[in-house]
């Protein structure tokens, strides 16, 4: 009798060691497409092996806008998930309000400052201390071409932005659409971003975009990228207005248009479509961004919790996330690059070894810049005052010069 | 002692406050607490959550020398006078047509009146197809040998607020129509038998006898097609996304993008409260008219 109530007594303080071992994470992402729900999949199956449960937390919709509706409302409630898909100046915010937790401890043990490149590191931090974890690295200033199309036209494919607007009536005789492009304000501004990362160089990217310095925001080289970005506006078909980017993918993917400037998600379709890079479509730097690097990443965030089990699950999530083997499948499946560096390259296709070839590369030299269009250099209120001058600039008949004088101020009144 | 009145009385009393209360609470917090809430953070600079720095009239001088926000305030404008005015024109048109006693009217009325049971984002997504100029009636037409046809609104930064008060219109039109046929069917027949005993034309009966007594429907159309107007944000998300650029955004889709997505609450609260008082000014004319109506 005595023993089976020790039995008893004993597997019970053995459930409750392995209860008190699982603790739960609540995930907050807005990858709900095919490809990316798989991808963050992975990352489910990796937590729930460690003896972990993950909840998850997916809301779809706005590219983020719904997810971070909900966070709020959830946060100010004070009933903040584990984890929250987050990106850039977004991360400052919230570590400022004071919500997130110190995850020094785990980036410590993984030396997390050796793999990261500072200028990423730096997005991932508050006043020294890591708050978020980066999950992989997009590429935006890309050019995606279709080499049939610029045969059929008899010209190169441009390396230049002179030569992209040199190309276009070559390419309209051909009846082919020169720029496959989505009128909506984040396309318009991605665009614009590769012209003035070209025309500008990194520094006064930099200085314009990250640092909002009022002398470089108005100068004449700013003028000059609004007339040049203005003019791409006639490689442009009429009917963009509303298209969404992956329509526009479409076009270049089948013919109907030459190229396209697009972040590395652009890859995603033409692998779907059957294509193989390098044969059925060119991925290029854009234009005069051979030796740039505008790169847009996907972060995790983790807030503060009061349970150390969920703590201790918590910090086994952010340990997983920058481990090589989540990086490698995820990014796979995703078709960015791991932000990881050292990562073995064999896997990934052709314009992946590209991106990770430049991305350690500009991240020496400086050229690595974060990319204002996707939120990663300043914060949402400048992003949105940017955007919107430039969306307004490119289908409206203002000239270069007030539109120039409208971002410096509309930057100013932001801040 | 003389008051002491059995509990029964009390609770009966009593009842009927009692049930309105948790509605009158929920009005009481849910309408008007907010509407305060919303008013004190448009005092504040309030970014991505509330925060009780105040800073006086900041925002709103910020929201005037905003170019984005003047596009939207002229557009609601356009597409508020256009809107109401050519819904309550079909509508009373077309209610008079219907008041023929025609042949299957039922049906014909289902017809006009259906659109209203769709919401506007369907409306939008419909039109969005119908209006581009690559997919739908420029082509067809275009495809009809008609080669130099151009209907390109949706896509021209100009005319795209057009667009707005097209779908608009095809949506609301019907439930005018209603409206005014309810009316129509109000209107005293004996009175319509007398104008026609005393030799009256029948455009004459309608402009002097049946259209002033359908005032009050005028009234009530116009506050609905005002309030309709006002709050118009899925049908430009849908129809349109705000673009070309920004060139078709209306107040609520500026207010929302303000307070919800770029971190900028106050701003988006002082453009909320400027919305609320666009409403007031419409309503409280109203209200007062009405009221003052009952009392005469």
């Amino acid at each position: 009798m005595n023993k089976t109530k020790a039995a008893i007594a004993g597997l019970a303080l053995a459930v409750s060691a392995v209860v008190a071992q699982a603790g739960e994470v609540e995930v907050l992402h807005y990858w709900t497409s095919g490809g990316e729900a798989k991808s963050v999949a992975v990352l489910k199956d990796l937590l729930t092996k460690e003896g972990h449960d993950w909840k998850d937390f997916a809301v779809a919709g706005g590219a983020g806008e719904a997810a971070m509706t909900v966070l709020k409302s959830r946060a100010v409630s004070g009933n903040a998930p584990a984890a929250a898909q987050m990106k850039g100046l977004d991360i400052q915010e919230w570590a400022d309000l004071g919500f997130l937790a110190d995850l020094d401890g785990v980036a410590k043990k993984a030396d997390w400052d050796k793999l990261l490149p500072s200028v990423v590191s730096d997005i991932m931090k508050y006043e020294g201390k890591y708050v978020a974890v980066p999950v992989n690295v997009h590429r935006v200033n890309w050019l995606w071409a279709n080499p049939e199309a610029f045969k059929k036209a008899g010209v190169a494919i441009p390396t230049t932005w002179a030569d992209m607007i040199a190309a276009g009536p070559k390419l309209k005789a051909a009846g082919i659409i020169p720029l496959a492009h989505g009128g909506q304000a984040w396309q318009d501004a991605t665009l614009f971003e590769a012209i003035a990362l070209g025309m500008g160089g990194s520094e006064f990217y930099t200085k314009a975009f990250v640092k909002h310095d009022d002398a470089t925001l108005r100068s004449a080289k700013m003028i000059d990228i609004f007339k040049t970005f203005k003019a791409t506006r006639d490689l442009i078909d009429a009917d963009s207005p509303g298209r969404d980017w992956n329509i526009a993918t479409s076009m270049v993917i089948n013919g109907t248009a030459a190229m396209q400037v697009m972040g590395d998600w652009a890859k995603g379709e033409f692998t779907a479509a059957g294509k193989v890079p390098g044969k059925d479509f060119v991925c290029a730097p854009a234009p005069q961004t051979e030796h740039q690097y505008t790169f847009n990443i996907d972060s995790f965030a983790l807030f503060n919790l009061k349970s150390d089990d969920a703590k201790e699950a918590q910090n086994t999530l952010a340990r997983l996330i920058m481990e090589p083997k989540f990086q490698e499948t995820f990014n796979l499946n995703k078709g960015s690059i791991p932000v990881r560096q050292g990562m073995d390259e064999t896997p990934f296709d052709s314009c992946a070894k590209l991106s990770m070839a430049d991305f350690s590369g500009t991240a020496k030299t400086g050229d690595l810049v974060p990319s204002f269009a996707h939120g990663m250099a300043t914060t949402s209120s400048a992003l949105g005052a940017i955007s919107d001058v430039v969306t307004n600039f490119f289908n409206s008949e203002q000239t270069a010069e007030v539109a120039v004088e409208k971002l410096a101020n509309a930057v100013k009144a932001s801040m | 002692v003389a008051n002491k009145r059995p509990f029964t009385d009390m609770l009966a009393d009593s009842m009927p406050k009692l049930v309105l209360a948790p509605s009158f609470l929920i009005v009481m917090v849910c309408i008007y607490g907010y509407i305060l809430w919303t008013a004190a953070l448009s005092f504040t600079k309030s970014r991505m959550l509330p925060q009780w720095k105040f800073v006086g009239f900041d925002q709103y001088t910020k929201l005037m020398n905003n170019d984005r926000w003047a596009v939207s305030t002229e557009n609601l404008i356009i597409f508020g006078g256009l809107f109401i005015l050519i819904c309550l024109a079909l509508g009373i048109i077309m209610a008079i047509m219907l008041d023929q006693k025609i042949r299957q009217e039922g049906f014909l009325r289902t017809i006009y009146l259906y659109p209203m049971a769709i919401s506007f984002i369907v409306t939008g997504t419909a039109w969005k197809w119908l209006l581009n100029p690559s997919l739908g009636i420029q082509k067809i037409v275009r495809d009809w040998g008609f080669t130099d046809f151009t209907f390109d609104w949706l896509v021209n930064s100009q005319m795209v607020v057009f667009c707005l008060v097209i779908a608009a219109v095809w949506q609301s039109s019907g439930f005018v129509m209603a409206l005014f046929l309810a009316g129509l069917r109000g209107v005293d027949q004996e009175m319509i038998k007398a104008a026609q005993l005393d030799g009256a034309t029948l455009p004459t009966i309608y402009r002097r006898i049946i259209l002033p007594s359908l005032k009050p429907v005028f009234f009530s159309a116009f506050v609905i097609l005002s309030h309709i107007a006002i709050k118009s944000f899925d049908l430009v998300t849908a129809l349109t996304g705000g673009g070309p650029g920004y060139s078709s955004d209306l107040p609520a889709n500026f207010m929302y993008a303000h307070a919800f997505t770029r971190s900028q609450m106050g701003l988006g609260a002082a453009s909320g409260m400027v919305m609320l008082g666009g409403v007031l000014a419409i309503l409280i004319p109203y209200l007062y008219s009405e009221l003052r109506g009952k009392k005469q």
